[in-house]
């Protein structure tokens, strides 16, 4: 009974979710013997669609090329990933139906353009490079995790973005 | 074409678990994540810190243990920054980083689906500059996959217990400044 009032509950502390997303990469390095990451399995999207209208294209774009056999285990993952948060918000309740307005939609659209190009020059996202790379100590996690959180700040003072 | 089907079965479970996670730690509301770029809402520092700290302590604990390897990614530190630094104010602006940008669409909001659209042309046009961007970017400061406890010297368990004892008092010192 206590697991379901926990499941039902809207949010959970963010300790107990980041012991749990902790725990969650022993399993992921023990049982896939990879870490947690996200944005490649973009990269293998891309090569799928590239894949049906132009395979030669593909074929003579390196990074898309290499990232064969396209249905892997992080592809997967992200999949998952949209099941796992859909599941969490019915099961607490939580409706998301807002129309974003047309300026909303642009800078949605822009903004994940920026972020996945930032995302593959430094080889990895927040999960990839900022977790996963941070908790094995890697150089590039850290020098990543500061330098996005630096960045971040400073746009957001900036800007002075209001929160909605 | 595809991996093993139990192993793509325990990535969409490694994944479902992941993203069941994020929400129920509200990282997957775009309002949570502006809010601590603007240091006014630390959830998204407390999430992380904390699974670098528990991740990281057992994930070097097995290590000894001799039962995972690290996966530790090269450090090309220019390229790294370069990419950070587009990276951190598209997340401001999006108001998600991919994971959480698939979790809030998964969970059914729709300025993440158009933030998947973005990400997904961004995916396609940067393969397109890959070599250009390994020459540019990646050459020319190339210290390979080290770790800190490598480059330093210093063992892991120092890093993570200096790590842990910072967390501990700043996060503490916020939540009070919070009650008060």
């Amino acid at each position: 009974m206590l697991a379901v009032q926990a499941l039902k509950r809207a949010s959970w502390s963010p300790y107990a979710v980041g012991a749990a997303i902790g725990v969650l990469s022993w399993f992921a390095f023990l049982t896939a013997r990879r870490p947690l990451g996200i944005s490649s399995a973009f990269v293998r999207l891309v090569a799928w669609i590239e894949g049906i209208f132009a395979p030669a294209h593909v074929e003579a774009t390196p990074y898309l090329a290499k990232l064969k056999p396209l249905f892997d285990w992080e592809f997967f993952l992200v999949i998952g990933v949209a099941l796992g948060a859909l599941a969490a918000g019915r099961l607490g309740s939580i409706a998301s139906s807002e129309r974003p307005s047309g300026r909303r939609i642009a800078e949605a659209v822009l903004g994940g353009f920026f972020l996945m190009i930032g995302a593959r020059i430094a080889n990895g996202c927040t999960s990839g490079n900022g977790i996963s790379g941070s908790l094995q100590l890697a150089l590039s996690g850290w020098v990543f995790f500061l330098s996005i959180f630096a960045s971040g700040v400073a746009t957001a003072l900036l800007f002075k973005k209001e929160v909605r | 074409m595809f991996e093993p089907l139990p192993r793509l079965l325990l990535g969409l479970l490694t994944g479902f678990l992941f993203g069941f996670f994020l929400q129920k730690g509200r990282v997957s509301d775009r309002r949570v994540i502006v809010s601590q770029f603007l240091l006014r809402d630390f959830t998204v520092m407390k999430v992380m810190m904390t699974a670098i700290l528990v991740g990281g302590a057992g994930v070097y604990a097995m290590l000894a243990a001799g039962w995972v390897e690290l996966s530790v990614k090269p450090a090309h530190l220019l390229s790294i920054i370069v990419g950070a630094l587009i990276f951190g104010p598209a997340m401001v602006f999006l108001g998600y980083c991919p994971g959480t940008a698939v979790a809030a669409a998964g969970e059914g909001k729709r300025d993440a689906w158009w933030g998947l659209l973005g990400m997904t042309i961004g995916a396609a046009v940067y393969s397109e500059f890959d070599v250009a961007c390994t020459r540019a970017l990646r050459a020319p400061v190339d210290l390979g996959p080290v770790t800190l406890p490598q480059l330093t010297g210093v063992p892991a368990a120092v890093w993570f217990g200096a790590l842990a004892l910072f967390a501990w008092f700043f996060f503490r010192w916020l939540d009070r400044r919070a009650e008060s």
